[in-house]
């Protein structure tokens, strides 16, 4: 059975290569998981009270009490659905401006400076002038929310459309491409990688954005969840409610990131997707 | 029939880069141009593809002036420059966006066994060596069947081996279709062993200055002595064209320099 030797040999390489494959992400864990059973067990020795800083068991049982009446689920929709609409005009307006800043030197020289100039400005500090113009309500949320979308999203779009190689336009210039159809076939696939990046510190403002906005008074809502867990006294719905953003905004990354893999499987990257994530 | 008429090119900063340029090629006519450097013969080749148009003169093909990119003018440039969000078959069938998908993926099938790459056909540019890149630019160029093929020194990135192979293979795939081939080269042997005509040109401003008739047998014999002949020919021409002791001449004279042309 001199055959036996190879496929015996295959499984130990593969249980090796499994191995690597998943060890790096239990050794990132290894810490926070430490903290938390380290945390839980110094409650439950008593060493500590646990009022202020909640262990893991507490936290739980907040949170499945918050989603199990329904609250959990009403609030993050709320802030959900502002950091869409604020989200989604943000990426509008800022990929527009971007491209035509972008492609036009003349609008570049027009608009920029004065977009740069409204990007030093803290975008917190628009709050009360927004409140002022758009009311308490949804408007002025939205508003800050695309604000703070706004700026990542029209700087990567800038840049990425203005670092096009002009020889790779000059091919599709040979081959007769203009208007419409060089968009399509030559600027927009080259662009795209920096666009999903530009999305994806987009989207990470959102997230931090939508807080500031439902500080400033919301009625519903994840950060509404924060502000009155701190007036209350409940540390274990504070941290229930950052746990929820911190997993819906992970998911939302995830939906970026998923959608477009398939269309940059091209990029010739220094690691490989796989191995960065 | 491809036609300069007193092709001249001025850039807005003022370079005098082409200066009156008269020639014409014929249709299956291979014809290299070869120069010092800076001698316009990139700025020369980009008129005729279109790319750029002259300030003065006209680029004429069969009767018509040649003002933009061309449906019968193809271009290989000196990167092979493939569109890294394509397949090789992506990038080779890309000047055939509008035809029947059945017929695209014939004629790409086709190309990528004629440049021996039909096993690479779904792999994507980054996967490809130097040499097999260039032969997928090659391919893409071919592929929609141009009349005219213009070639901007296509293998002096490569080394030597895969530049003399790669040299033999452009002939074979120009023996199918017989397209005009215009080849801008700053290798002598290169222009010896493909053209029919030779134009050496000379620089401030770029002009022709000899043009030098290369009727060898072809396979050409690099080694043979009749091949020799053109090549010290050509170098000749070559050196003449920099020599410093002409009427505008105001650059340093060097006993070497007449041999440093490239």
């Amino acid at each position: 059975m001199s055959l036996a030797s190879e496929p015996a040999a295959q499984p130990s390489r593969k249980s090796k290569s499994s191995l690597s494959r998943w060890g790096s992400p239990a050794l990132g864990l290894l810490l926070p998981l430490g903290l938390a059973v380290g945390w839980e067990l110094a409650v439950r020795a008593g060493w500590s009270n646990g009022r202020l800083v909640p262990p893991p068991s507490v936290i739980y049982a907040t949170f499945a009490e918050l989603a199990k009446t329904g609250e959990l689920q009403r609030h993050a929709a709320a802030t959900l659905a502002r950091v869409v609409s604020g989200f989604g005009i943000g990426v509008i307006v800022g990929t527009v401006l971007g491209a035509i800043t972008g492609y036009s030197m003349l609008v570049r020289r027009f608009i920029d400076p004065s977009l740069q100039a409204l990007r030093a400005i803290p975008s917190i500090a628009w709050v009360p002038l927004f409140i002022l113009w758009l009311g308490i309500f949804e408007a002025s949320k939205v508003t800050l929310i695309a604000v703070g979308v706004f700026f990542p999203v029209y700087l990567g779009v800038m840049a990425a459309v203005m670092s096009v190689d002009r020889k790779i336009v000059e091919v599709g210039r040979a081959f007769r491409l203009s208007g419409f159809k060089m968009v399509r076939r030559i600027l927009l696939p080259a662009v795209l990688p920096a666009y999903i990046t530009a999305l994806r510190s987009g989207l990470g403002l959102g997230w931090m954005f939508v807080v500031a906005a439902e500080f400033m008074g919301a009625s519903e809502g994840l950060g509404f969840l924060l502000v009155d867990g701190q007036q209350l006294g409940k540390p274990a719905q504070i941290v229930a409610a950052i746990v929820a953003f911190a997993l819906i905004g992970k998911v939302t990354d995830w939906l970026i990131v998923g959608i477009s893999t398939p269309f940059l499987r091209w990029e010739d990257r220094f690691k490989s997707p796989a191995a960065q994530d | 029939m491809l036609t300069l008429e007193h092709v001249g090119k001025t850039y807005s900063n003022g370079v005098h880069a082409l200066a009156d340029i008269n020639f014409s090629v014929g249709p299956g006519e291979i014809v290299a141009i070869v120069g010092g450097s800076g001698c316009g013969k990139s700025t020369l080749l980009r008129a005729i593809s279109g790319l750029d148009t002259p300030s003065t003169g006209r680029v004429v093909l069969d009767g018509e002036a040649v003002m933009q990119p061309h449906e019968k003018i193809g271009i290989i440039f000196q990167e092979p420059r493939l569109l890294p969000w394509l397949s090789v078959a992506g990038n080779v069938g890309f000047g055939l966006e509008d035809r029947p998908k059945a017929e695209r993926d014939a004629r790409v099938a086709e190309a990528l066994t004629r440049v021996g790459l039909s096993d690479k056909a779904g792999v994507w540019p980054r996967e490809l060596s130097g040499g097999q890149a260039q032969r997928v630019a090659i391919a893409r160029a071919l592929v929609p069947r141009p009349e005219v093929l213009l070639l901007d020194e296509p293998f002096s990135a490569l080394d030597a081996f895969t530049r003399v192979d790669l040299q033999d293979h452009l002939l074979s795939l120009w023996a199918d279709t017989k397209p005009t081939l215009i080849l801008v080269t700053h290798d002598v042997d290169e222009a010896v062993v493909l053209a029919d005509r030779i134009m050496v040109m000379k620089p401030r401003p770029g002009r022709i200055f000899d043009e030098i008739q290369a009727d060898l047998p072809r396979p050409r014999d690099r080694q043979s002595s009749a091949f020799d002949r053109v090549r010290r020919h050509v170098m000749a021409a070559l050196d003449r064209s920099l020599s410093r002791s002409g009427h505008n001449s105001n650059a340093e004279t060097d006993p070497s320099g007449a041999a440093l042309w490239w």
